[in-house]
């Protein structure tokens, strides 16, 4: 089993783009930087699915993020988060 | 292939013995959708009667389950930490399960509101809580849920004061959810099947949050 790449409390950027394929990251989040929330197990890569079976499986993370580093005016408080799920080949390290 | 003798046309009755609560097809999409099936089943991939076993689980399924589950997280603080450190393991004790998904129940507080939705499409813990809402599949809900979860609850009749920290959990790939709500006060000495009553469906959502002991 691959061992996971990041760690929980780990600062992440999930990353900016648009395969032309099916793909599980909603455009709200992507670019946006997070914290890794826990580490999830290893499941078929979605992108894969066009054609063939998903494989190699991929670790997903659940990732939190602010609320008001997602939405310019925000309407809650800076404490409210939200928390997403991404597959590993989708996050990016942050210095 | 199967034993039975095909008509000339190969216009027999497989269309008619499918489940019995399908309506008939009327759409080229399902025509091709139930061609399939035949195409599987004939292979040997799968029985009608698995088929009739998996559609009979799916709607024996009902926020009840989620119910009891939540019940026994209020009265049995060891079974609370494994459901939140693993669901999917905790539910299979109860005999629930959500094969192949992750199940993961985010826990409200004093502090904290935990609320459930799937932007990209509907995800839903199904097998385990039933068909979910139509509000929940709603463009309005997905969309809104995300970016102004404070006024969404608030249509929904949950004030939260800024006190109050909020969760919004988006269902995106293969981990489904449920919240554990909070117990109401007033219910000391209440059995588990007492408790069961109280919890809603929209409580493991996430749209409500006090649940009364009328």
């Amino acid at each position: 089993m691959t061992a996971p790449m990041f760690a929980v409390g780990q600062r992440v950027r999930i990353a900016d783009r648009t395969p032309p394929v099916h793909h599980r990251v909603p455009s709200y989040a992507k670019g946006r930087v997070g914290v890794i929330e826990r580490i999830c197990g290893l499941h078929g890569e979605p992108e894969k699915f066009i054609r063939g079976d998903g494989e190699p499986k991929q670790r997903i993370y659940r990732v939190r993020v602010a609320q008001d580093a997602l939405w310019t005016d925000y309407e809650g408080i800076a404490r409210d988060k939200l928390e997403i799920e991404i597959f590993e080949h989708w996050l990016e390290t942050v210095e | 292939m199967s034993g039975h003798d095909h008509d000339d046309e190969h216009d027999h009755d497989h269309s008619r013995t499918f489940q019995p609560d399908h309506p008939e097809p009327t759409t080229d999409a399902a025509r091709v959708g139930l061609a399939l099936r035949e195409l599987l089943i004939e292979a040997g991939h799968y029985t009608a009667d698995e088929e009739r076993d998996v559609i009979a689980a799916m709607q024996g399924a009902s926020p009840e389950n989620g119910a009891k589950i939540v019940a026994r997280a209020w009265t049995d603080a060891v079974y609370r930490e494994r459901l939140l450190a693993n669901g999917a393991e905790a539910i299979r004790e109860l005999g629930f399960a959500l094969d192949p998904y992750e199940f993961t129940v985010m826990e409200n507080s004093d502090d904290v509101h935990n609320v459930i939705v799937c932007t990209l499409c509907s995800c839903y813990p199904r097998a385990l809580l039933g068909m979910s809402p139509a509000w929940y599949k709603s463009g309005n809900y997905r969309a809104r849920v995300v970016r102004e979860p404070r006024s969404v609850l608030r249509e929904f009749g949950v004030e939260l004061s800024n006190d109050v920290e909020v969760r919004v959990h988006d269902s995106t790939a293969e981990l489904r959810y449920m919240v554990l709500p909070q117990r109401p006060v007033g219910t000391d000495g209440w059995t588990e099947e007492q408790l069961a009553s109280l919890v809603t469906r929209d409580s493991l959502i996430g749209t409500q949050r006090e649940l009364k002991p009328d």
